[in-house]
């Protein structure tokens, strides 16, 4: 069997098991991100969204659909990777990828593509219950797919690197909490940033998460605060530079080798 | 004929200056049943993990049936079955699927990877609990699922570090019987291990580690014989009234109706029974004092200190 054969064969087996992990404790991944949005369906789009009228020159729930479904995709990428590779690690059952002939890439390939199934399956989920509350017409579909796999791999890489990193099961939530839902909150998810005074409104230029949430409605709703050429670029250059960052790191064994 | 395990000049310095190895020279035959022994914190996990790629080496190198772990690595992988000392496996996950994962990352296909798990799970009294998640196994069952996992790609060496830790007697015997089936199937086995009872009824070959040494690698024949006493434990048939004097060997009462004699290499049992019977001291049974290799064990690494 050739080398090829077995990183394909290795590949789809990571991908099998994570998505078999998270699967099996649907209540603890794929229920709560449902119930947090519907909450915020309900709460701003359907009681306060009634009240604001339109956004960006669109309802104001059909506004901040789009931002939520990133919202879900990204937290549930990342969130996904962090607390599985973590959990090998904590568990040592990463030694068993590390005695086979197993490339690092196809670890991080396996890692990063269960990441990205739950965050697509989540946004998913998230979309089909926005339908309840809002029609949503498609501007741009191969935006809309691009954007979201772009965003859950980079989002799934970022993961992988937390865990590679964390010694205990609190690191694996200082990011989301401190460093991610910020920028999710601030990144155009519920207003747009022409609302803002110039000043912050360059300050918010600067949130790469604002890009993604407004590149998403864009291929969603047809509308965008920013260029998102800009946004496209960002995502490649995040994604080229976490990958180099992740190989790197398991090729010299940090956090898993002694 | 290329070692099934060569190690040439290995040294691990960890990050907190401790050096583990010391630059050590191993080489283990195919078909080998080979037992590394030392103490704790000797260096034998070190040398095994380097081995199977769980530790980096600071210099030296390590093949497997030629392959340098280094720089042929999925060459040298694909021979390697690895058995940890610790459980290392996901203890949510479902016993087949803790094996078939496995299958996975060295390439077997789905259908081949469930044959072969269902063969080694019933070969190691698993099959029954196929289903159940690894965390309610016993002790014993845990290590045999290692085991099954590390014989999935059919290794051509396989490695066990202490895997009798914590096995009751019974589930021992039957663990080494299993790992003779696999030695005469052709299977070189390194292991380590506290029982060295179990390294003197299993292992041809033996090296001793000690504090990041190689202090003893040799038959296990010829290092027994480099023990110059054994002593044994004479049950008797009735309580003595004094310890009879028996020339030319060493003799302590041990309890009412119990003598230890301590005999010279080269002295014969015939003898001292001869002697014993003159006596009017009559044996109802007789074992050794404690295992011979034991004896050396302890000698060797006092010796290493001294």
């Amino acid at each position: 069997m050739s080398n090829w054969q077995v990183q394909r064969v290795a590949f789809s087996t990571i991908v099998v098991k994570e998505v078999r992990r998270f699967m099996r404790i649907w209540q603890q991944t794929l229920l709560p991100p449902a119930i947090t949005m519907t909450l915020y369906f309900v709460i701003f789009g359907n009681l306060i969204g009634s009240r604001i009228g339109e956004m960006g020159g669109v309802d104001y729930m059909a506004f901040i659909v789009p931002g939520l479904i990133m919202m879900s995709v990204i937290t549930n990428a990342y969130g996904n990777v962090a607390s599985s590779f973590f959990s090998n690690k904590f568990q040592r059952s990463v030694e068993e990828m590390m005695v086979a002939p197993v490339h690092p890439l196809t670890i991080l390939f396996g890692f990063v593509a269960g990441g990205v199934t739950r965050g697509v399956l989540v946004g998913l989920i998230v979309t089909l219950l926005s339908l309840w509350f809002t029609d949503l017409a498609i501007n741009n579909i191969w935006v809309v797919i691009s954007v979201i796999l772009m965003s859950a791999i980079v989002f799934a890489l970022g993961g992988f690197i937390n865990a590679i990193f964390a010694t205990k099961f609190d690191d694996i939530s200082i990011i989301p909490t401190f460093v991610i839902t910020p920028l999710t909150y601030l990144g155009g998810v519920f207003y747009s940033i022409d609302l803002l005074p110039e000043f912050w409104r360059a300050v918010s230029a600067l949130n790469p998460i604002l890009y993604l949430v407004n590149t998403f409605r864009y291929g969603v709703l047809g509308v965008s605060d920013v260029n998102i050429l800009h946004a496209y670029v960002m995502l490649i250059g995040f994604i080229v530079a976490l990958t180099a960052i992740c190989v790197w790191l398991i090729r010299r064994g940090v956090g898993m080798r002694q | 004929m290329t070692p099934a395990l060569e190690v040439s000049s290995l040294r691990k310095v960890y990050a907190n200056g401790f050096e583990a190895l010391k630059s050590i020279d191993l080489s283990v035959a195919q078909g080998d049943f080979f037992a590394l022994l030392g103490p704790n914190g000797a260096g034998k996990s070190t040398t095994l993990g380097i081995v199977s790629g769980l530790v980096q080496k600071t210099s030296g190198a390590a093949r497997i049936m030629g392959f340098d772990v280094n720089r042929e690595l999925y060459e040298a992988r694909r021979r390697l079955g690895v058995v940890p000392q610790e459980f290392n496996f996901n203890q949510f996950e479902k016993v087949q699927d803790i094996v078939t994962t496995q299958a996975g990352y060295f390439g077997l296909r789905a259908v081949d990877a469930r044959e072969r798990t269902a063969e080694l799970l019933k070969a190691l009294d698993l099959w029954d609990k196929r289903e159940q998640p690894a965390r309610m196994l016993s002790g014993g069952m845990k290590r045999r699922l290692m085991i099954a996992r590390a014989l999935v790609h059919r290794p051509e060496v396989l490695i066990l570090d202490e895997p009798t830790a914590g096995v009751d007697i019974e589930l021992r015997r039957s663990m080494w019987r299993f790992m003779q089936e696999l030695n005469r199937e052709g299977v070189t086995i390194v292991l380590t291990t506290h029982y060295l009872e179990e390294a003197e009824q299993l292992c041809r070959n033996i090296a001793i580690i000690n504090q990041g040494d190689i202090i003893q690698s040799t038959s296990t024949r010829e290092l027994l014989s480099t023990l110059h006493t054994e002593t044994f434990v004479l049950d008797l048939t009735a309580p003595l009234q004094q310890v009879p004097q028996l020339p030319g060997y060493e003799v302590v009462q041990s309890a009412s109706d119990g003598l230890e004699v301590t005999v010279e290499k080269g002295q014969d049992l015939n003898a001292l029974f001869q002697v014993l019977s003159e006596h009017q001291v009559l044996v109802r049974s007789m074992r050794t004092k404690s295992n011979r290799l034991e004896e050396l064990f302890v000698h060797l690494v006092q010796e290493g200190r001294a």
